[in-house]
């Protein structure tokens, strides 16, 4: 059949009996999937076009319309999935790479779930966070050998966190600019980082600049000396979770006025960041970048290099640490992306979980951990995910994905259409409007202060009062449902152990 | 008492760029303003609807709803002849008394921002926002779901439901 039908994912539900025909959910559906039919007095709605963003459902003043999975199923096969024959279905009639955007939504073996906590129980008290202080201050950077009073050393320059929490790399042009001013107020107000991604440093985002950490990427996009001044930090990127060796591609009707300015490539040009850095074929190579950035900032901020956990993370982390890092960034499979090819973020790069954990053994077993610090990052959903990463080993994670959940984000995995309406993944003016940077600003200031507050929570009940103590305290971990060599790679114990 | 000071000089402010063009501040205007105050009673069973006080204006990607800025020297008032518009001494208000209107839209004629509308349907007499005088919130403010219109007190401090 040459012309098969849109194949729904989702059905739009509507309640008549609550629906007052406001047409609100016509006026702001990005897909069009309501529409007002005048002589009926009646709102259809296409469901082929639904993305399940669920954002008419949020605004519709009745709660008249609810967005289910559609009924309609193939005969169940555990082989060939409904997304699989659908996928087959979308490339024989595109010819095309299937495009997604988030991290990747595959049944991955989930560590952080198989993990549990410590707590104190007569032996050793527990303490109460709201008695008592809790320490959750956090130094990203390279620190000195050993520190003796009669001796203090030179500290280098580093980089102060309230909570081990920091936003991930998100470019103007990734997301809006309201997304980006929501984030970077909010880590300023929190005290702790937001980052760049390689989109530059919009001026409007200038005033952040003291909690920004700003990307080099291999396109360089928006890379120059007053963006080095300005930062924080800096960060090299290499990889990311989602896409490990490919580049990015943020297409040309999306590089506005404002992303044409901030980026310095003429409006409406694609934004091809190549696959590799084309002077980075070796640690070697990379020793040069880092120092000729190290330089350019006058060795007075950290520099750090991230990329995505692949096969041979250790070896190759211990070689970024060794090439002058002060900091480690770790992106893990389940990272997110605006957009990536399907197969790639689906299939490519291991767990955050284990990537941390062999990172930090095999800095520990060179006696270099304490030259840079490290920064998990892909797919941390909640606070306990925070703090376990933390004991396996890192320093601070990265939340990009629970970010923009806290901005309003559904999901929906359609980043890469630019049609998000949630005014998040777009640069459409009608769009982008929907996020109030001071609303945005607040939830996300907010999801900070809630994880905060239960990490206080859970290592008063470890009976721990500064989370500089757990780091690496693999200790205080158990694993459940783990075999032995995952255990090992781990580092901790069973929990009959 | 310190309260009601504030009260006075409360002001709505419509931040356009904020309006995602919804159109939810109408719908919550005229069930504020319905006899049952219940969004699905007063759309779905009751009769002659309220107009809506607050007006949607769209060009392009900008929109914006605005109501009336209840003017410290209004132009409606002295068009008015029978005194149907008037001021509220306590609240400042600029409020609007149906039995009055006689329905000559004079004021529809001289307000400078159009938001006076001739509520032809129902009992042809003019429509205006009276700043939710029933209620304790303007709906308007309340139920924006982008908070593109916002509700301040005299020195511009944003004013949360309570």
């Amino acid at each position: 059949m040459a012309k098969g039908k849109n194949y729904s994912q989702f059905l739009v539900g509507r309640d008549d009996g609550r629906c007052v025909k406001c047409q609100a959910c016509v006026r702001v559906c990005s897909n069009e999937v309501h529409s007002y039919d005048g002589k009926t007095d009646s709102i259809r709605s296409d469901s082929s076009k639904c993305v399940g963003c669920h954002f008419c459902e949020e605004i519709c003043p009745t709660e008249a319309i609810s967005i289910e999975r559609n009924k309609s199923q193939l005969r169940k096969n555990a082989n060939w999935t409904q997304d699989a024959v659908y996928n087959i279905v979308r490339q024989a009639k595109s010819g095309g790479m299937l495009l997604t955007g988030m991290g990747s939504d595959k049944n991955f073996k989930n560590y952080f779930d198989r993990i549990v906590l410590n707590a104190s129980q007569v032996t050793n008290p527990s303490m109460d966070p709201l008695r008592e202080p809790m320490e959750l201050k956090t130094f990203i950077g390279s620190k000195p050998e050993r520190v003796a009073v009669d001796r203090p050393g030179k500290l280098m320059k580093q980089l102060e966190i309230a909570t081990p929490i920091m936003f991930s790399a998100m470019s103007f042009g990734s997301i809006s600019l309201n997304a980006c001013k929501s984030l970077a107020k909010a880590a300023a107000d929190f005290g702790t980082f937001w980052n760049t991604g390689e989109g530059g440093l919009h001026r409007d985002l200038e005033r952040y600049s003291s909690n920004a950490i700003v990307q080099v990427a291999s396109g360089r996009f928006g890379v120059n000396s007053e963006y080095l001044e300005k930062a924080a930090a800096v960060e090299i990127k290499i990889g990311q979770g989602a896409k490990p060796g490919i580049g990015g591609h943020l297409p040309g009707e999306k590089v506005s006025a404002e992303i044409s300015r901030t980026r310095m490539i003429p409006e409406g040009t694609d934004a091809i960041s190549p696959a590799p850095h084309h002077d980075i074929y070796s640690i070697e190579d990379l020793k040069q970048l880092v120092f000729a950035l190290k330089e350019a900032t006058l060795y007075k901020k950290p520099v750090g290099v991230k990329i995505s956990a692949v096969n041979n993370v250790a070896p190759i982390a211990s070689g970024i640490v060794r090439a002058g890092a002060d900091f480690v960034v770790i992106d893990g499979i389940r990272g997110g992306t605006g957009a990536a090819p399907l197969v790639t973020r689906d299939n490519v790069g291991i767990p955050i979980e284990l990537a941390v954990a062999v990172v930090d053994e095999r800095l520990r077993q060179e006696g270099i951990r304490h030259k840079a610090s490290v920064i998990a990052a892909g797919g941390f959903r909640s606070s306990a995910d925070v703090i376990k990463a933390v004991a396996l080993g890192a320093d601070a994670v990265y939340i990009g994905t629970a970010a923009l959940v806290s901005l309003g984000c559904h999901l929906c995995q359609k980043c890469y259409t630019g049609k998000c309406n949630w005014g998040i993944a777009t640069q459409d003016e009608a769009l982008t409007k929907r996020l109030n940077p001071e609303t945005g600003a607040r939830q996300a200031y907010n999801l900070l202060r809630a994880w905060s507050m239960e990490i206080k929570e859970l290592l008063g009940g470890m009976g721990i009062n500064a989370i500089e103590s757990l780091r690496g305290n693999r200790d205080n971990l158990r694993g459940i449902d783990l075999d032995e060599n995952e255990l090992k790679i781990l580092g901790i114990k069973h929990a009959g152990q | 008492m310190k309260d009601k000071k504030r009260k006075k000089g409360r002001r709505i402010i419509i931040r356009e760029d904020y309006c995602i063009g919804c159109r939810i501040c109408e719908v919550y205007c005229i069930t504020q303003h319905s006899q049952s105050k219940d969004i699905i009673k007063a759309y779905k069973f009751e009769e002659g609807l309220p107009e809506s006080g607050i007006f949607f204006e769209q060009q392009g990607t900008v929109s914006f709803a605005i109501q009336c800025r209840h003017c410290e020297d209004a132009p409606c008032l002295y068009g008015c002849p029978t005194g149907a518009l008037y001021r509220d001494k306590k609240t400042g208000r600029v409020l609007f008394d149906g039995r009055k209107c006689v329905g000559c839209w004079m004021c529809i004629m001289m307000c400078p921002y159009g938001v006076i509308k001739a509520d032809i349907k129902n009992s042809k007499v003019a429509s205006k926002c009276d700043l939710c005088i029933d209620g304790e919130f303007p709906a308007c403010v309340e139920h924006c779901p982008n908070e593109a219109i916002i509700l301040v007190d005299d020195r511009g401090v944003k004013i949360e439901k309570e």
